[in-house]
C-alpha cells in the first residue's frame, strides 16, 4: 500500500506554542511534577458503590487500620459549607448521609503513599438502603424529573406553521454523552501556610471558582486562598467545574492535618466520579417545502444532566441558542430539559451544549434531503442565514458577518465536492463490500458566555529595568495555547520581541475574579485587557521617550525592542532604566469587558454573542457493511478564525477539535451496567480516536476574514467552533449507509456510530426502514 | 562499578539490580518487585518527564525506551524498543539500558531531531501525551532510516492525543529524519547502521559489565521475585513453585497489581531465560519460544504467512508487542485473544514443560474454559510450534472492533481451508470473542466439509454458526452483533478465496483505500 518513505514535510509557518520545548523535552511541570514538601501526604476518595441509597453505617475503620493511613475524612469534617456546585448548592463536596450515582465521593483517605490511600479506600464497608435511582434518561424525562427548570425558545407561530407546511418530518433520536479524557487526570496539591492560608497548586480551568469553594468549604476568607495553575494537560471544560471538589478535598486535608497533601485521581476513579458531556434524547419535529426549505421547527433536547445542576443550566442556553446552527428556523420552538438521573453529573465539554443542538438539526436537514432526493449539500445552502429578511436568529440576535454562502462555495470548489460526489456514487454502483459515502456540514457558532457579566478579564503586566516583560493574564493554559496569543499581544503592543515575553502561571493573587477559561473566550478576553495594561505602560514610556528627546509624542515609535523618537532611538530596556529613574511606573493593570451583550433569561432572546464565527468541512469515509467498520480517507476543513494571531496554534485547534468531534459522534461510548456502575472508566474500554483514525488525506486551512468587531487584533475564538465540523464525519457514514437504502429513504443511524450502530443501519436501509 | 568484571553473585541476603539511564548506574537495593518503572521513575528518581495517563498501558503518555544487547549479523547492537514504564516491574529492568525524555536534549540544550521536529510541525499541545510521543518516535529514528506514512502510524498506535488529532505528530515523524543527524552522537543519528559505531560500543561495554550471570532472587516481605537465566533452572523453580505467577511482558499482571491490587507474592520472571526466547526453524515452520517477545514472533510469522501482517498490526500497541510474549498471551487465556484463533487456525500446537517432562498439545486442546487451560501445576509452555505454509491453504486472519489502533476485539477469527478440486477438504474455523475461550465452530466446518465452495455453502455455514456459537452482550458488543459479524467474516473469507472473481483486498478492506 504505501511501500514508499513517508515524504519530510516542511517546517511549517507560526510562532511554537510558549510550552513546546518544555513539552518535548519533558520539562514542562504538570501539578504532579511539582517537587513536594518534606511531609507530604497523599489522598484518594472513596467512592460510592450505589446510584441511590442512603448510607446507614459507613464502616471505615478498616480503612483507618491500613498500614500508612493518616486519616479518613468525611463530610462531618468539613468546617464550612459542604458544597461545590458550581451554580445551584446542590454538589456535596463529599456525600453526606445519601448516595447519589455510582463514583460520588464519600469518604477521603490520607496517607503515606498515593497507593497506600488508593488501597486503603477499598477496605471501606458502607452498608446502604437502597433507594430508587433513576438510570435511564427516557424515563427522567417522561416523569419531567428535571435539576432545573425547563426552558423554552419560541419564535413564531411553530404548531400552525408545522400543520400548514407540505412535508413533515417527526423523529425521536438520541445522542450519547462524551469522557474528556484529559491525558493528565484532576489532580491538586495544597501546601498549608502561615496564618490560616493555603496555597494550591490545581489542574483547573478556573482557579477563582477553586479559590471561592476552598474557602466557604473551610469556612475562611478567599483572601487566605492562593490558587495557582501554570498548565493543565487538557481540559476541554472537564475542569471547569470538575476540578473543583477534588481541590476542596485536598484543601480540607491539608487544613485539618496541616501537612500539605496531593490528591491525584487515579484514571479511573477519574471516569467514575467526574462529569462527561451531556447525553441527549431529541423530539424533533420539522415542515418543510418541497425544495427542502424548513418552515417550522419544534426540537426539544431531554438533557441527561446528572444527579445534580452542575453547569446544565447554561449549557441548555447554549444547546437552546445553537439549534439554529448555519439556518434560518422562521417558527420554531425549542426546549432544553435538564432531566435528573443517577449518574455522574454532566458538565462542560467542548462546545458547551451546542454540538448537540446543531446535530439535531443537521441530522435533520440531512434527512429532508434524503426525503426529497436532493444532495444535502443542495438544501443546507436552501435554508443557510441570509437573503431578505433571514438574519434574525430565534434568539433575536441578528447575523449580521455571515460568511457562510461564501466560506461554504470555496469549500465546495476547493474540495472538489461535486467532482468527488459523482465518483463516491460510481464507486459505490460497483463495490460489493465496502461503500463510500460523502458530507459537508457548515457550523456558526456564537462567541461569549451567554451569561453577560462573565465576559470581563484582567491582566498584569511587569516591565523591569532590564527590559524583560512578565506577563499575567486570568486565563488558563490547557493546550490551547491562550498563553502564546496573549504574549504575542503583548509583544506587539510593547514592540518587543516574543522571547522577552514571559508568562508566569495563572493565580488569583495576581489577577482576582476571573472567569473560568472556557466558551472559546481565552484570548478575546485575556487578549483585549494585556494589551490595555501593555499599552498604558508604552504610553507613559512614550512620554518619558519624548521628554527625553525632545520629539512630540506622535513620533515616538515602538518595534523590535527598540523605541524611536524621530531620529534617535535606544533600547527599550535603557528607556524602561530612564523611565524608573523618573519614577514612571513600569508595570500595569489591564482590565475589559465585552461590549454591547445583554441576555434575558426569562424569555431567552438578547444579544448574548458578540460575533459568530464559521466554518465547514468535507468529509469522506468509507464502511464496511460485514462489520460496521469505517474509516475516513480525506477531510477537508475551512475555519474562520478571523484575522488569525497565530495560524499554526488555530490549524491546531481546527484539527484536535474536528478529530474530538468526530471521536464523540463514532467510537466514544459510554456504557453503563444495570446498577448504574459505569463499564467503560479506561482507555482499554473507552476509545478516543487513535493515530490510524487522522485522515490520510487532511487538508485544512483557514478562512481569511478579519473580524468586523474590535476584538483583539480581529481574531476569533476558535477553541470550540471546529468541534462541530466532526458531524460531518457522521453524516458521511450514513450516506455511505443510505447507498443500500431505496430511493428517498433516509436510514436510521444511532449517535456514536459504533460499528455495531453502522452495521444496524445498513440492515435498516436494506430492508427500507427509514427516519 | 567495575568496569569489565561483571556481575557474578548477589551480595549475601541483598538484592541488588542496576541499569542504566543515560551515563549512570541507577542501582536499587532490595527493590519491591511489582513496583513500576514509572512510579520509581517520577517518585524516587524525580524523573518526571515520564508521565502517568492511564497506569494500564493504553495511553503511552510513559513510553520510555529500553535497550539491549543483541547479536545481530554484523556483530553485537544495542537494539531499543519502546515500552510502557506502568508496564515494567522494576527488576525486569535489571542490565538494560534506560532512556527517558530527559535523556534526548544534548547538554548544550539543542534538542533532539525527534524533539524538534515536534517543536516545528506544532505537534504538542498540552504537552501532557508529547513525552510519551517523542520516545515512540525515538525509538522509530533510531530502527528505521526511511519509514513510510504507515510505519509512522505503527510507532504510534500506542500513543493517544487528546489535543492535536496526531496530524501534526506523524509530519513530526517524518520531518525528524531531515534535522540535523549528528555523527558524533549515535543517539541522534537515524537508523540502527550497519555496525555499532564508537559510542554504541562503549554502551554496550558497560552493560556487558553490568549483566548478571546468575539468577536473581529477590526475597522481600511481601513479593518474592526469582528470575533464572536457564530453562532447567526456570523449570525447576516452576515445579517447586507451582502457585507462583509466570511474568513475562507484564502486559496483563501490571495492571492486577496497579488496578485490582490483586497481590502476586511469588513471580518467576521469563526474560532472561535465553532458551525461551529462540525462534527458529521447525521443519518449515517455526518453533517460537514461549518469552519471545509480540514483535519478533511476528516478524518470524509474517516471513511464513505474509497475508496475517495486517492482523499482527492491530496486535495491541508497539510497547505491547515489545513487552508481552506469544507464550503470555496463550497463557493468559483471554476469551478474545487476537493471535489465539488464527494460529488454532494454522495447525499450531503447544509445546508444555513440567520439570525434565515436555509433552505436545494442540492449541485447540489447550484452553478448557473462562480463563482456564489444560497446563498442570509447575507447568507452563515452553514454544508454540506453527506449521509450515501448505501452498493450497488458504489462510485468512480478522480482527473486529470499534477502533483500529488498539482496542480488544469484539470478534476475532482465524481461518485455514483447502479445496479438493473444488470441493472443501479441509476446513479450520476459528473465533475469539464469541465463547469463554477461542475455539474452532464445529458445526460451521461439518457444513463446509465434502460440499463445493460455493455461496451455498457459505450460507450454510454462517447459519450454521449459531450451533456453535452464543456469545454474550457485553460493553464491546451484543451478542447479536457478534454473530451477525461472525457470520459476515465467513462470507469475506467466501468473497476472497472463491474461485470466480475472489475480490481484491481494495474491494473489502478499508484500510487498503487512501
Amino acid at each position: 500500500m504505501e511501500a514508499i518513505p513517508m515524504s519530510v514535510p516542511a517546517a511549517p509557518e507560526g510562532v511554537a506554542h510558549e510550552s513546546a520545548r518544555l513539552h518535548v523535552s519533558g520539562e514542562a511541570d504538570y501539578v504532579d511534577d511539582i517537587a513536594v514538601v518534606a511531609g507530604t501526604l497523599h489522598a484518594a476518595p472513596g467512592l460510592s458503590e450505589r446510584a441511590h441509597a442512603r448510607i446507614r453505617a459507613p464502616e471505615l475503620e478498616a480503612v483507618r487500620r491500613q498500614p500508612g493511613v493518616v486519616a479518613v475524612l468525611t463530610a462531618a469534617d468539613i468546617p464550612g459549607i459542604n458544597d461545590c456546585g458550581a451554580v445551584v448548592a446542590d454538589e456535596p463536596i463529599l456525600a453526606d448521609g445519601e448516595v447519589r450515582y455510582v463514583g460520588q465521593p464519600v469518604f477521603l483517605v490520607v496517607a503515606d503513599s498515593a497507593e497506600t490511600a488508593r488501597r486503603a479506600a477499598r477496605a471501606a464497608r458502607i452498608d446502604y438502603e437502597a433507594l430508587p435511582a433513576r438510570l435511564d434518561l427516557a424515563a427522567a424525562r417522561d416523569k419531567l424529573d428535571l435539576v432545573l427548570p425547563p426552558m423554552q425558545l419560541r419564535r413564531g407561530d411553530p404548531q400552525a406553521a408545522l400543520a400548514a407546511a407540505p412535508h413533515r418530518l417527526v423523529a425521536e433520536w438520541r445522542a450519547g454523552g462524551q469522557e474528556h479524557f484529559y491525558l493528565e487526570g484532576q489532580v491538586s496539591y495544597c501546601l498549608p501556610v502561615e496564618d490560616g492560608g493555603l496555597h494550591l497548586w490545581c489542574s483547573t480551568q478556573h482557579p477563582s471558582e477553586v479559590q471561592k469553594s476552598v474557602a466557604r468549604c473551610l469556612a475562611t476568607t478567599a483572601n487566605r486562598i492562593v490558587v495557582e495553575v501554570r498548565r493543565l494537560g487538557g481540559g476541554f471544560g472537564g475542569k471547569e467545574a470538575q476540578a473543583t471538589g477534588f481541590a476542596c478535598l485536598a484543601a480540607l486535608a491539608a487544613w485539618k492535618l496541616r501537612r500539605p497533601v496531593k490528591l491525584r485521581l487515579d484514571r479511573d476513579d477519574d471516569m467514575c466520579a467526574t462529569g462527561k458531556r451531556h447525553e441527549v434524547l431529541y423530539r424533533l419535529a420539522a415542515g418543510y417545502d418541497d425544495s427542502g426549505r424548513i418552515l417550522a421547527a419544534d426540537v426539544e433536547m431531554a438533557l441527561n444532566a446528572g444527579h445534580c445542576a452542575d453547569l446544565s443550566g447554561a449549557i441548555a442556553t447554549r444547546a437552546a441558542c445553537h439549534v439554529d446552527n448555519a439556518y434560518f428556523l422562521p417558527h420554531v420552538d425549542i426546549r432544553a430539559l435538564c432531566c435528573r438521573t443517577n449518574l455522574q453529573s454532566s458538565t462542560a465539554f467542548r462546545g458547551f451544549g451546542a454540538p448537540q443542538a446543531a446535530l439535531a438539526t443537521e441530522y435533520l436537514i440531512d434527512t429532508i434531503a434524503r426525503r426529497l432526493d436532493e444532495d444535502p449539500l443542495a438544501v443546507r445552502r436552501r435554508n443557510f442565514y441570509g437573503g431578505e429578511g433571514r438574519d434574525l436568529t430565534p434568539y433575536g440576535q441578528r447575523v449580521v458577518d455571515n460568511v457562510l454562502e461564501s466560506l461554504v462555495a470555496e469549500l465546495e470548489a476547493s474540495s472538489e465536492y461535486r467532482l468527488r460526489r459523482d465518483a463516491v456514487r460510481a464507486f459505490n454502483a460497483d463495490s460489493p463490500v465496502l461503500r463510500k459515502g460523502l458530507a459537508l456540514t457548515p457550523v456558526k457558532f456564537g462567541i461569549s458566555f451567554n451569561l453577560s457579566h462573565l465576559n470581563q478579564a484582567g491582566a498584569l503586566v511587569h516591565l523591569y529595568t532590564d527590559g524583560s516583560v512578565l506577563l499575567s493574564h486570568g486565563g488558563t493554559e490547557m493546550g490551547q495555547g491562550v498563553h502564546t496569543k496573549v504574549a504575542q499581544v503583548v509583544a506587539r503592543t510593547l514592540g518587543v520581541s516574543l522571547s522577552v515575553v514571559r508568562i508566569a502561571p495563572t493565580d488569583v493573587s495576581r489577577v482576582a475574579n476571573t472567569s473560568a477559561t472556557a466558551a472559546s473566550t481565552g484570548t478575546d478576553l485575556n487578549g483585549k485587557a494585556a494589551e490595555a495594561a501593555a499599552r498604558r505602560i508604552r504610553e507613559r514610556l512614550a512620554a518619558v521617550a519624548a521628554a527625553h528627546f525632545g520629539v512630540p509624542l506622535e513620533a515616538v515609535g515602538f518595534a523590535e525592542g527598540r523605541v524611536r523618537a524621530g531620529d534617535a532611538e535606544m533600547s527599550i530596556a535603557a528607556l524602561a532604566r530612564l523611565a524608573h529613574r523618573a519614577r514612571v511606573q513600569l508595570w500595569s493593570d489591564g482590565f475589559y469587558a465585552t461590549p454591547s451583550l445583554h441576555w434575558d433569561e426569562d424569555s431567552m432572546t438578547g444579544h448574548p454573542f458578540y460575533y459568530f464565527a464559521y466554518g465547514a468541512a468535507v468529509s469522506e469515509v468509507v464502511i464496511d457493511s460485514l462489520t460496521g467498520e469505517w474509516r475516513v480517507l480525506r477531510a477537508d476543513l475551512l475555519h474562520d478564525a478571523g484575522a488569525s494571531i497565530n495560524p499554526a496554534i488555530d490549524r491546531g485547534q481546527v484539527e484536535g477539535g474536528f478529530i474530538q468531534g468526530m471521536g464523540w459522534l463514532t467510537m466514544e461510548e459510554l456504557r453503563r451496567d444495570a446498577e448504574g456502575r459505569l463499564l467503560t472508566h479506561s482507555p482499554s474500554t473507552y476509545k478516543i480516536p487513535g493515530v490510524s483514525d487522522c485522515p490520510p488525506d487532511f487538508r485544512v486551512r483557514l478562512y481569511p476574514n478579519p473580524n468586523r468587531e474590535d476584538t483583539i487584533l480581529r481574531s476569533k475564538a476558535v477553541g470550540e467552533p471546529p468541534f462541530l465540523l466532526g458531524i460531518s464525519v457522521f453524516l458521511a457514514i450514513r450516506d455511505a449507509i443510505a447507498s443500500f437504502a431505496p430511493p428517498r429513504v433516509a436510514p436510521p443511524l444511532r449517535a456514536p456510530a459504533t460499528p455495531e450502530a453502522i452495521l444496524d443501519a445498513i440492515e435498516a436501509a436494506r430492508a427500507g426502514a427509514g427516519v | 562499578m567495575k568496569a569489565g568484571g561483571g556481575i557474578t553473585s548477589p551480595e549475601p541476603g541483598r538484592a541488588t539490580i542496576r541499569f542504566l539511564l543515560d551515563d549512570r548506574i541507577v542501582e536499587v537495593h532490595d527493590p519491591v518487585p511489582t513496583r513500576s518503572l514509572l512510579d520509581f521513575l517520577r517518585e524516587d528518581l524525580g524523573c518526571t518527564g515520564t508521565k502517568e495517563g492511564c497506569a494500564e498501558g493504553d495511553c503511552g503518555a510513559c513510553n520510555v525506551v529500553v535497550g539491549e544487547r543483541v547479536v545481530a549479523a554484523q556483530g553485537e547492537r544495542l537494539r531499543l524498543r519502546a515500552l510502557a514504564a506502568c508496564l515494567c516491574f522494576l527488576p525486569t529492568l535489571d542490565g538494560k539500558a534506560l532512556f527517558t525524555v530527559e535523556s534526548l536534549k544534548a547538554a548544550d540544550g539543542v534538542l533532539h531531531p525527534v524533539q524538534q521536529a515536534l517543536v516545528e510541525c506544532h505537534g504538542s499541545q498540552c504537552g501532557f501525551c508529547t513525552p510519551g510521543f517523542v520516545m515512540s518516535l525515538f525509538a522509530l529514528f533510531r530502527s528505521d532510516e526511511a519509514p513510510t506514512a504507515a510505519a509512522i502510524r505503527d510507532a504510534l498506535a500506542g500513543n493517544l492525543c487528546r489535543c492535536t488529532g496526531y496530524r501534526p505528530i506523524v509530519e513530526a515523524g517524518a520531518r525528524m529524519y531531515a534535522l540535523g543527524a549528528d555523527e558524533r552522537d549515535w543517539l541522534r543519528r537515524p537508523g540502527a547502521g550497519s555496525e555499532a559505531g564508537e559510542s554504541e560500543r562503549a554502551l554496550l561495554a558497560r552493560l556487558v559489565a553490568l549483566e548478571r550471570r546468575d539468577p536473581l532472587c529477590i526475597d522481600g516481605p511481601h513479593v518474592r521475585f526469582d528470575a533464572p537465566t536457564s530453562l532447567a533452572g526456570f523449570a525447576a523453580l516452576c515445579e517447586a513453585h507451582p502457585e507462583a505467577c509466570i511474568l513475562a511482558g507484564g502486559t496483563d499482571a501490571a495492571p492486577w497489581v496497579r488496578k485490582r491490587h490483586r497481590p502476586l507474592p511469588h513471580l518467576i520472571h521469563v526474560g532472561r531465560v535465553e532458551e525461551l526466547k529462540r525462534i527458529v526453524p521447525d521443519g518449515g515452520g517455526l518453533e517460537i519460544g514461549a518469552g519471545a517477545s509480540l514483535r519478533d514472533a511476528f516478524a518470524a510469522l509474517d516471513r511464513l504467512y505474509p497475508e496475517l501482517a495486517a492482523l499482527w498490526r492491530r496486535f495491541g500497541a508497539m510497547p505491547v508487542r515489545n513487552a508481552g510474549t506469544l507464550g503470555g498471551n496463550i497463557a493468559n487465556a483471554s476469551p478474545v485473544g487476537d493471535a489465539t484463533p488464527i494460529l488454532i487456525a494454522l495447525g499450531a500446537s503447544l509445546l508444555l514443560r513440567r520439570g525434565e517432562a515436555v509433552r505436545e498439545l494442540a492449541l485447540g486442546d489447550f484452553h478448557r474454559g473462562y480463563r482456564q487451560t489444560a497446563l498442570t501445576p509447575g507447568e507452563f509452555i515452553e514454544a508454540v510450534r506453527v506449521p509450515r505454509p501448505q501452498a493450497d491453504l488458504r489462510v485468512r486472519g480478522y480482527k473486529v472492533a470499534r477502533r483500529h489502533d488498539q482496542d480488544v476485539a469484539a470478534v476475532s477469527a482465524g481461518f485455514a481451508l483447502r479445496l479438493d478440486g473444488r470441493n472443501v477438504c479441509e476446513a479450520r474455523l476459528a473465533w475469539g470473542g464469541m465463547a469463554a475461550t477461542p475455539k474452532r465452530a464445529p458445526a460451521a466446518e461439518a457444513a463446509l466439509l465434502g460440499r463445493p465452495w460455493d455461496e451455498a455453502a457459505v450460507r450454510a455455514a454462517m447459519a450454521a454458526l449459531e450451533e456453535d456459537f452464543r456469545p454474550i452482550d457485553d460493553l464491546r458488543a451484543s451478542s447479536t452483533y457478534r454473530m451477525k459479524v461472525a457470520q459476515n467474516l465467513l462470507m469475506r473469507l467466501w468473497l476472497e478465496t472463491r474461485r470466480e472473481a475472489p475480490l481484491a483486498a481494495a474491494q473489502v478492506d478499508l484500510r487498503s483505500l487512501g
